[in-house]
């Protein structure tokens, strides 16, 4: 599949270029402190913050991932935002904000030294620094594997221009550049998708029109007519949908285990809370965030939904085949290609292009930021002046960019990026939000208890998934890489979930039963302001009930259960 | 704030709203090209929509930055 570009076409991304480094440029004179460029001096209105917190979130694996997903298994992906998202995100406004940003801890890390201590801290640092760095190469694999084969760039031009420009407008402007740039790509995304979504609509005939022909979809793939339409209805058991799960894996696994784990924990979106300028706008920014988040199934999945229809409808002529099935990752790009002229598709590409960069420099400001604090000034230099710590930013800048050149051209060997970057959330994350959630509500909870309950939890997982597979896969990376298979899942979807459920499971029940036979490391005054019972409560007469948390959290649940139920 | 992000965002989506817009008028009778958006011109549909869009932007921030050099004005800047 090949799309042609016109000069046009460039003339856009270029103007994309530009005002992307300009941001950056512009930003330069205000990074004095090491507090501008690694926590963008805590200034951000919460908007701004909300929709940067979307929008680092939006990498590789939400445009084509979730299109690809889209097309795949049908509007059972909308579970990952109806489920695995709003309620988290929620959760984390209300709940967990006010020890975040409160307890003034400058990284999520740091916030485990402070409720636990410095080994807790060492090894969340250590395993997150590897995962950015490894995410960020992915999505630049991503971007330039696709622009590869979708307009015959060079793989390498890709890799160096993508990468060349992220690390401009982060070493210019820090955090704040990463935010703001962040936002200008939310509304690119936004607006350069949205004309695909209703052209494509239009061409296949409205909404009832798409159902129906979705419903001939499952049909062909050997399901029940409404598997492709609906997100509930056909979870009563794995093997009646294609996405082969069942409605526990999706509500604990996805729902609670991965979803909390990762918009609770994930410092990638975390720090743009932070970020923020005030406690309130701190604890609004996750609650703005799900606004959008809700709705982005319509840009993100439903390209993927009239993909499949339109390609059965023209009996395969739609996506490029790949193994004799569809290859779904094109399915967005195949959209691009089929209703975008030159002009539109010059937007189109850029939204795309935006889409990869934010989720890049996302994790590249948040790898600067707990390598330089969580490692570098713990472990390797501490107690230097603020000044080196913002030279040695500007240098891991560069080094962050350099090892995501590398991971990018380590990865070669996957079909669906968001099955694995699953896979690796299950590892890592999964464990990590019984750790936070024992910490935050419990004051029992001991550090010796948190290090070696994180610990078990990313073992199991990692014994998990070497001792079971899905079916029809072969031993490797997907499973079973332990030499005996003790449980074939009926989907490498059902198995991530699983892995996600056995490790917090573990790292749960671990963290209790060490914690009661050690002794406590903080007394009840080191844990003020770090665990629930010990914080008093925030009362904010100033802020309009409108404006309160609570309210806002009620509403982004309350829609998402309509949302829910329309499309059960 | 020290650098309102709606004023290069709106300038951004004005220009490439306006650059749209230019391009979807030269190619008006450009029957061919338009097929693929279903016969829709929607280079200048869309221009149109990203330069209003982007000209919001812009007096957004206008007038917030006339709110806070303003002594005499009692509104807060924007939160």
């Amino acid at each position: 599949m090949r799309i042609e570009l016109h000069t046009i076409d460039y003339v856009i991304l270029c103007v994309y270029f530009v005002f992307v480094l300009g941001i950056g440029w512009a930003l330069k004179r205000y990074i004095k402190t090491g507090g501008d460029f690694f926590l963008a001096g805590r200034s951000i209105p919460a908007w701004i913050a909300g929709l940067a917190f979307i929008s680092a979130n939006l990498g590789a694996q939400e445009v084509i991932g979730m299109s690809a997903s889209g097309a795949k298994y049908g509007i059972m992906t909308c579970h990952f935002y109806w489920v695995g998202a709003i309620p988290a995100m929620a959760f984390v406004g209300i709940f967990m904000m006010p020890f975040y940003y409160g307890s003034r801890a400058r990284s999520v890390p740091e916030y485990l030294k402070l409720r636990y201590d410095e080994k807790t801290r060492g090894f969340n640092a250590i395993s997150f620094a590897v995962m950015t760095v490894f995410s960020s190469g992915i999505s630049m694999y991503a971007l330039a594997k696709l622009f590869e084969i979708l307009l015959g760039w060079n793989f390498h031009f890709s890799v160096f221009i993508s990468g060349v420009i992220v690390l401009a407008y982060i070493f210019l402007g820090g955090l704040t550049s990463a935010i703001y740039n962040e936002v200008l790509q939310f509304f690119l995304i936004v607006l350069g998708f949205l004309p695909l979504v209703l052209l494509g609509l239009k061409d296949v005939g409205g909404w009832q029109a798409l159902i129906h022909r979705l419903n001939d979809v499952s049909v062909s793939k050997g399901f029940a007519p409404g598997t492709f339409t609906h997100s509930w209805a056909y979870t009563g058991s794995a093997a009646a949908n294609p996405m082969g799960v069942e409605w526990f894996g999706v509500v604990f696994g996805l729902g609670f285990v991965l979803s909390f784990g990762y918009w609770c924990t994930d410092f990638l979106v975390v720090q743009r809370a932070m970020a923020a300028n005030s406690m309130s706008a701190a604890r609004r920014t996750p609650l703005i965030a799900a606004i959008p988040k809700m709705v982005f199934p319509a840009l993100v999945i439903l390209p993927g939904l009239i993909a499949i229809s339109m390609h059965y409808q023209t009996n395969g002529g739609f996506l490029p085949m790949e193994h004799g099935e569809p290859n779904y990752n094109m399915a967005m790009p195949a959209m691009l290609g089929r209703y975008y002229p030159a002009g539109m598709l010059g937007l189109g590409l850029t939204a795309l292009m935006a889409s990869f960069m934010s989720g890049m420099a996302g994790n590249v400001t948040a790898f600067n930021t707990v390598w330089t604090y969580d490692i570098y000034q713990s472990y390797i230099k501490p107690g230097q002046s603020d000044q080196h710590y913002l030279r040695v930013g500007h240098a891991t800048t560069v080094v962050g960019i350099i090892l995501s050149v590398a991971c990018a051209y380590a990865a070669t060997r996957f079909n669906n990026i968001l099955d694995f970057l699953q896979l690796v959330f299950a590892f890592v994350n999964a464990p990590l939000f019984a750790t936070f959630m024992l910490g935050m509500f419990w004051r029992r909870a001991t550090g010796h208890a948190a290090f070696f309950g994180l610990l078990s939890g990313t073992m199991t997982a990692a014994i998990h998934h070497g001792l079971t597979i899905p079916a029809g896969a072969t031993a490797g990376i997907h499973g079973g890489w332990l030499g005996s298979i003790i449980h074939t899942y009926p989907s490498d979807m059902a198995q991530n979930f699983w892995t996600a459920i056995f490790a917090w499971t573990v790292c749960f029940v671990a963290t209790i039963l060490i914690s009661l036979m050690t002794r406590r490391n903080k007394t009840d005054d080191e844990l003020k302001g770090l665990v629930y019972s010990l914080t008093p409560r925030i009362k904010d007469p100033d802020v309009p009930w409108y404006k309160q948390p609570a309210t806002l959290g009620l509403i982004v649940v309350a829609a998402a259960v309509v949302l829910n139920i329309i499309f059960w | 704030m020290k650098l309102d992000i709606r004023m290069p965002m709106g300038v951004m989506f004005v220009l490439v709203g306006v650059i749209l817009t230019v391009f979807g008028l030269a190619t008006y009778s450009d029957a061919a090209l338009y097929q693929k958006s279903l016969g829709l011109n929607i280079n200048l549909i869309w221009g149109l929509v990203l330069a209003v869009i982007g000209a919001v932007m812009v007096i957004l921030a206008r007038r917030a930055m006339q709110r806070s050099t303003d002594p005499d004005s009692k509104s807060t800047t924007v939160s």
